[in-house]
């Protein structure tokens, strides 16, 4: 492990369940559900009429309406969360401090609604009406840009994009930027909106989504046995991370230690992950290693997790193999239950909620967990309610199309 | 209706995020209303779509005051 150690010391989070941490946080503590009817476009015609939506949204008090009618809804949520994780962190950022400063933050799909929007106009009224915001609005590394340069962050200024791994590999390889000595903190997250008639007609055309239109809220249950899709979820989630010993000289707020991350390609199939989760497992076995610990040392996982057939079976089946004779004392749940799937940003929420995890000694429930799966037996999948369990380390997964998996392994310092 | 100096106004308000008792005839979109190279070009195009126009890139150049903007309109759309 690298002699430079690095810790999270701010987090920001506009989600489903709210549009600040401690609302958020405080909505997956009591099972609550962030899924509802779109009502946002017409959606009579598709197969899933719902998602995990951000309400009440907002973003006068961060920016003004000029500014935020040049992005895309998702770089919002992006820039928000930004600014609350900065905020969060107590950070000053001087001349001195912000070319050591930098950020990756990245995103599945991008500015899809402006996308859509402007293809609609220029197919209406021809291409002098496509906005110059357009590009500079709807391009993946613009959280990351807009960020920079509203708090002088002068170091690394990167994005990642690996579908619903995003997330998570944008924290990891910002966590090794430190490492490595390339900047001392990093800001570092996903954002996500394909709420959109494109983004839905997309995702229910593979056949991803539940289309349990009946009951929204329950449409999201892992592992139980009749899920039937993940749920599309949006929003942001943005952490500060720091080298310990500037954070340690500052007196920050410290919530948690980066103790490890490990990645892994399923070189298998452009959607689906092989039965056996391998990839899953060579991902969390590249973190544990990464982190030296034993899975033994790990009491709580965040999972993946999203309720599809196939994937939730695998990523149990991943867990049995690496954490075999250490799975009694091991929490597994699914926060995707109550958040839907963030997406490009569900690493990075996943990231946060496994953070104050170790911060609130808790694991978080998997709500709509009526009947596991077979395959998930002596497993705790903290069905319904939040428990309380001491927790020194956590891991938290993600896994996206194009068979691309992150690991990341959080402890307490 | 409103005259066309009433409609650019409100254009230019609407477009830069400024105050329409800011927005004197003399004001630079650049200097003086905090315009960037990307904002002037989005404005062009919502004079363009309220007036039910087409400004040339050569000409859209030199339009860069209030009173430029009013006496552009005036002049073509006479």
């Amino acid at each position: 492990m690298s002699h430079r150690r690095v810790v999270v010391t701010g987090m920001g989070v506009v989600s489903p369940l709210g549009n600040t941490l401690e609302d958020t946080w405080s909505g997956v503590l009591q099972g609550a559900s962030g899924v509802v009817p779109i009502d946002s476009f017409d959606v009579s015609a598709f197969s899933t009429r719902f998602a995990a939506t951000v309400k009440s949204f907002d973003p006068s008090p961060y920016m003004p309406a000029k500014e935020a009618r040049k992005m895309d809804t998702f770089l919002q949520y992006g820039l928000i969360a930004g600014i609350q994780a900065i905020q969060d962190s107590g950070l000053e950022i001087s001349e001195e401090l912000g070319p050591r400063m930098g950020t990756c933050i990245g995103s599945g799909m991008g500015g899809i609604m402006a996308i859509e929007n402007n293809s609609l106009l220029i197919a209406e009224k021809g291409p002098r009406r496509v906005s110059p915001f357009f590009v500079p609005g709807a391009i993946i590394n613009m959280v990351a840009g807009n960020l920079s340069i509203k708090f002088g962050l002068k170091g690394p200024n990167l994005s990642v994009t690996t579908a619903c791994t995003t997330g998570t590999h944008a924290i990891g390889l910002g966590a090794r930027t430190i490492q490595h000595g390339d900047a001392d903190v990093m800001v570092c997250g996903g954002a996500e909106m394909v709420t959109t008639p494109v983004g839905l007609g997309g995702f229910c055309a593979a056949r991803a989504l539940s289309t349990r239109n009946d009951d929204p809220q329950a449409a999201s249950r892992p592992w139980d046995k009749d899920r039937d899709g993940f749920v599309l979820g949006e929003g942001s989630a943005v952490l500060v991370l720091e080298e310990y010993e500037c954070a340690k000289a500052r007196g920050a707020k410290i919530y948690a230690e980066v103790a490890g991350f490990g990645m892994s390609g399923d070189a298998f199939h452009m959607t689906s992950p092989p039965e056996d989760g391998a990839g899953a497992a060579r991902s969390m076995e590249n973190a544990l290693r990464d982190s030296g610990m034993n899975p033994s040392d790990i009491q709580y996982i965040n999972a993946h997790g999203t309720s599809t057939t196939l994937g939730d079976k695998a990523e149990i089946l991943a867990v049995h193999e690496v954490f075999a004779g250490a799975t009694d004392t091991l929490a597994v749940s699914s926060t995707k239950s109550m958040t839907g799937h963030l997406l490009g940003a569900a690493g990075a929420i996943e990231a946060v909620f496994s953070v104050l995890s170790l911060r609130d000694q808790v694991a978080p429930p998997t709500t709509n967990l009526f009947s596991p799966d077979e395959a998930c037996a002596g497993i705790n999948l903290v069905p319904h309610e939040a428990q309380s369990i001491g927790v020194n380390a956590v891991l938290s997964n993600s896994f996206g199309f194009g068979g691309t998996n992150g690991s990341l392994i959080f402890k307490r310092v | 209706m409103s005259s066309i100096e009433e409609r650019v106004k409100k254009i230019v308000a609407e477009q830069l995020g400024v105050k329409e008792e800011d927005v004197k005839p003399e004001a630079s979109f650049v200097e003086d209303l905090g315009a960037d190279s990307l904002d002037t070009v989005e404005l062009v195009m919502a004079l363009e779509e309220e007036f039910e126009t087409e400004i040339p890139d050569e000409e859209a150049e030199k339009i860069t005051t209030v009173q430029l903007a009013i006496d552009y309109i005036k002049d073509n759309l006479g």
